[in-house]
C-alpha cells in the first residue's frame, strides 16, 4: 500500500489487508539493502492473524523512491511519520539488522507510540569492516558478495533452503542488483555511525525481544551481549543454526519467536 | 582485502541444495517417495496453505528430493530458484503459461528443437498465444517482430539443428528495451559450458533428460529464474503485478519481489497444470548432476576429435560445429562458449538418403535413437526418421539435407568412436557405386 511521507511515496506491505483501527499494529523494518519482501512469511502471518502489518520499504529501497535516509535516528523519525500517514497512533516495531537499530531508536525516541520491539540480527556497536564499507562506497560487486556470504550462516553456501527450490545466495544477489548505486553504502554507514545504542537501550520502557542467530557472522552472538544487558527486562531467543538472515534461514523458528512474544 | 569466496562449480554440483538428512544422517539425498506431509496441527496446516510458513504440503507442488535438484540447478546457474517439472517440454510450457495470456505474442528463434516449435507454432496458438519465428542471427529481425502484445523472447543457447549460437547479450538488450524477458533453452550447453544469466538472459530451462542426467534413464525439466527482470517496472505483466483471484488475491511481485515468477509458476502452474517431477526422477538426475563437471569436458574433448576426423573425411561434405572457422557463429562462440560448444552437432554426407540410411545401419557403437546428451554416443538421420515425410525441397527449407546426420557424442574412447564412424562411412560409400 502506498502512503505519502514528506511529500513522497512511501510503500508498506499490508498483507493485502486494509488497516483496521481496532487491531494492534506491527511495523517491520528491513535491513541494509533489503526491502519489505525479506519479511514475506512473517509479515503475512501477522497480517492474517489479527494484526495490522506495515512492512515498510525505507526510502531508496523496494517500492519507496529514494534518496535513502542517512542515519538510524532519522529513519526512526521517518517510521513515525509513516504511522501518521497511515493514521496509526501506536505500534510495535520489528527490525532486522539495520532495521533493529531503527526499532530500538523508535522505542527510545517515541515511547508513547511504541508498544513492543523485537530486534533480529541486532548488535551494538554494529561494526562494518573498512573493506566492506569501501567496496560499497565504490558500488563494487564484492560488496554485494560480502553482504550475501557474511549475511548467511556458513552452511547456507550449500543450500537446503527451507523454502523449497529457492537458492538463498541467488536471491540475495538478485535483490542487491536492484539497488540504486550508493544505497548499500548509505545503509552500512548508518549502521557504523550509529552511536546511541546503549543510551537508547536504557531508555526503552516497553517489552523487548532479541532474536539471535547462533551462526551469525555479521552480528555474532557475542556482539549482541552489550545491547541485551542494556535492554532491561528484554527476553532473548537464540536460533542455533541460523545466520544473520533469520527470516529466510529459519523462517519457522523466527516466526515462533515472534508469535510467542506478541501473543504473550 | 580479498572478499569472501563462493563455493566453486564442482563443489556446488555435489553439495548445493542438500545437507545430510537431519532425520537419519543419510549422506546421499534421500528419495522422499511420498505424496503428502503430515501437519503438526490445524494451525500449522492453515499456515502452510496460506504461505505463512515454509514447507511441503503435497508432492505435486513441492517435494524434498525434488527441491534438492531445484536448488542445486539454481545454484549452478546463479538463479534465485528453480522448479523441476516432468520434462523439458513441461518447463517451456510452464514458463510461457506463467507470464503470457491469450492475446499475447512470442518472438522466437526459428532454430528450435521440433517439440518447442510444435508447442509454440501450433499448440499454444490454439490457446491464443502467437509466435513469430525469426532468424536468430538477424538482430534486426528480433526488433522488427516486436508487437504491442509481445511478452517474451525465446531461443536456444545453441540452436537446432545448425548450432546457431544465440547472441544473448545483444538479444537480451533488445528484449529489455522492449520491456520483455529473454527465455533460453540451455539444454545443449548446461551451466558448465555457459551461464546465460551472466550474459543477460532472464529465464532459462533445461531438458534435464539430456546432459544434466547424462544417463538416459529419466525424463525431466528444470526452469530457473534469474530474479533480475523487473516485472513491475516493465508494466506489461499483470500476471505478476496485480492481485490474482486464483490465488488469494496475491500480487506475486509485491509479495516476493525477486521470487515473483517462481512463486506463481509453482503456486498456480504446478497446482493447476500438474506437470510435476517424480522424486525418483529427481534422485536419478541428481546422480548425473554430481558428475556434470567431469563429464562435460570429456564430451567436448571427444566431440572435438570426432569433428576433426569428419571434417577431413572425403565422404563428408560439411560439418556444422561452431568451433570450426567455417561455422557462421565461430567468432561469437569463441566469446560466449570458451569452454566448448557442446557435444551435439550435425554433418552432411555425400550420397543422399540411401547413403545416410546405410551409414546409420552400419554403426556399432552409436545408438540409433531420438535423444541427445547421453553418456553413450547417439545418432539419427533426420531424412529417414524425424523428417521422413518431407521431400528434399522441404528438408532444405528446414535446414536439413538428405545426407544430414546428427550425432550426440558420448564418453566412450574417442578412437573407438572414430573407428566406428570410419567403417560406417565406407559402407555408405558403397551405395554410391
Amino acid at each position: 500500500m502506498d502512503f505519502s511521507v514528506d511529500g513522497k511515496t512511501a510503500y508498506a506491505y499490508t498483507a493485502a489487508h486494509e488497516l483496521d483501527p481496532a487491531r494492534p499494529t506491527i511495523v517491520f523494518v528491513h535491513g541494509a539493502g533489503l526491502d519489505h519482501s525479506s519479511w514475506g512469511l512473517q509479515s503475512r502471518y501477522f497480517g492474517y492473524h489479527g494484526w495490522n502489518v506495515l512492512a515498510c520499504d525505507l526510502p531508496g529501497h523496494g517500492r519507496s523512491p529514494g534518496p535513502p535516509i542517512e542515519s538510524v535516528g532519522a529513519a526512526a523519525d521517518w517510521v513515525m511519520r509513516l504511522l501518521d500517514a497511515a493514521k496509526v497512533a501506536r505500534t510495535s516495531v520489528v527490525g532486522h539488522s539495520m532495521g533493529s537499530l531503527v526499532a530500538l531508536e523508535c522505542a527510545a525516541r517515541h515511547p508513547a507510540r511504541v508498544e513492543r520491539i523485537a530486534l533480529l540480527g541486532a548488535a551494538f556497536p554494529m561494526n562494518v569492516s573498512d573493506a566492506f564499507l569501501e567496496a560499497a562506497r565504490n558500488n563494487e560487486q564484492s560488496a554485494y558478495d560480502m553482504e550475501t556470504i557474511w549475511g548467511h550462516a556458513p552452511q547456507v553456501s550449500f543450500g537446503a533452503n527451507p523454502n523449497p527450490g529457492m537458492w538463498m545466495y541467488g536471491d540475495s544477489l538478485a535483490r542487491l542488483s536492484r539497488l540504486a548505486p550508493g544505497v548499500l553504502y548509505n545503509d552500512l554507514r548508518a549502521c557504523k555511525d550509529y552511536a546511541a545504542g546503549l543510551e537508547s537501550a536504557a531508555k526503552v520502557a516497553c517489552p523487548a525481544l532479541v532474536v539471535i542467530g547462533g551462526r551469525d557472522m555479521m552480528t555474532p552472538p557475542k556482539a549482541v551481549a552489550p545491547l541485551l544487558r542494556a535492554l532491561t527486562g528484554a527476553t532473548s531467543v537464540t536460533i542455533r543454526a541460523s545466520g544473520h538472515t533469520l527470516m529466510a534461514e529459519a523462517p519457522d523458528a523466527t516466526l515462533d519467536a515472534l508469535i510467542g512474544f506478541f501473543r504473550d | 582485502m580479498a572478499g569472501p569466496k563462493y563455493p566453486g562449480f564442482d563443489t556446488l554440483s555435489l553439495h548445493a541444495g542438500q545437507s545430510p538428512d537431519p532425520a537419519t544422517g543419510s549422506r546421499a539425498v534421500p528419495i522422499y517417495q511420498t505424496t503428502s506431509y503430515v501437519f503438526r496441527d490445524s494451525e500449522h496446516a492453515a499456515s502452510l496453505f496460506n504461505m505463512e510458513r515454509a514447507g511441503h504440503v503435497y508432492s505435486r507442488i513441492s517435494n524434498p528430493t525434488v527441491a534438492v535438484l531445484e536448488e542445486r540447478i539454481a545454484a549452478l546457474e546463479g538463479g534465485v530458484g528453480a522448479i523441476a517439472v516432468a520434462s523439458g517440454q513441461a518447463a517451456l510450457h510452464l514458463a510461457v503459461a506463467t507470464i503470457l495470456d491469450a492475446g499475447h505474442h512470442v518472438v522466437a528463434s526459428n532454430s528450435l528443437y521440433g517439440g518447442s516449435h510444435n508447442l509454440l507454432g501450433y499448440t499454444l496458438k490454439r490457446f491464443g498465444i502467437e509466435t513469430t519465428f525469426i532468424d536468430p542471427r538477424d538482430l534486426s529481425a528480433w526488433k522488427a517482430a516486436v508487437r504491442p502484445d509481445t511478452r517474451l523472447f525465446f531461443g536456444e543457447t545453441l540452436g537446432n539443428p545448425g548450432l546457431d549460437v544465440l547472441d544473448i547479450p545483444s538479444v537480451s538488450k533488445i528484449a529489455h528495451d522492449n520491456g520483455v524477458p529473454l527465455l533460453v533453452d540451455s539444454t545443449f550447453t548446461t551451466p558448465y559450458l555457459m551461464q546465460p544469466f551472466a550474459l543477460g538472459a532472464d529465464l532459462l530451462y533445461h531438458s534435464a533428460t539430456k546432459f544434466l542426467g547424462g544417463h538416459g534413464i529419466a525424463i525431466g525439466g528444470v526452469i530457473v529464474d534469474s530474479g533480475r527482470f523487473d516485472w513491475e517496472a516493465s508494466g506489461k505483466f499483470a500476471q505478476l503485478t496485480a492481485p490474482y483471484a486464483g490465488f488469494h488475491n496475491m500480487d506475486f511481485e509485491e509479495e516476493s519481489g525477486t521470487r515473483a515468477f517462481l512463486l506463481r509458476a509453482r503456486r498456480e502452474g504446478l497446482r493447476d497444470f500438474g506437470a510435476c517431477m517424480a522424486p525418483m526422477n529427481a534422485f536419478q538426475i541428481l546422480q548425473g548432476v554430481e558428475t556434470l563437471h567431469l563429464r562435460m569436458p570429456r564430451h567436448v574433448e571427444n566431440t572435438r576429435k570426432v569433428v576433426k576426423f569428419l571434417a577431413a573425411n572425403p565422404m563428408v561434405e560439411s560439418v556444422g560445429y561452431p568451433e570450426l572457422p567455417t561455422h557462421p557463429d565461430h567468432a561469437l562462440a569463441q566469446r560466449l562458449l570458451p569452454k566448448g560448444c557442446g557435444a551435439v552437432f550435425s554433418f552432411n554426407m555425400k550420397g543422399g538418403r540411401e547413403a545416410g540410411k546405410r551409414f546409420i545401419e552400419s554403426l556399432r557403437i552409436f545408438s540409433h535413437l531420438a535423444n541427445v546428451g547421453d553418456a553413450k554416443s547417439l545418432v539419427i538421420h533426420p531424412a529417414s526418421t524425424t523428417h521422413y515425410r518431407m521431400d528434399d525441397a522441404a528438408l532444405k527449407k528446414a535446414g536439413i539435407a538428405a545426407g544430414t546426420v546428427r550425432l550426440s557424442i558420448g564418453l566412450e574412447d574417442a578412437d573407438d568412436l572414430i573407428e566406428d564412424l570410419a567403417r560406417a562411412l565406407k559402407d555408405a560409400q558403397r551405395t554410391m557405386k
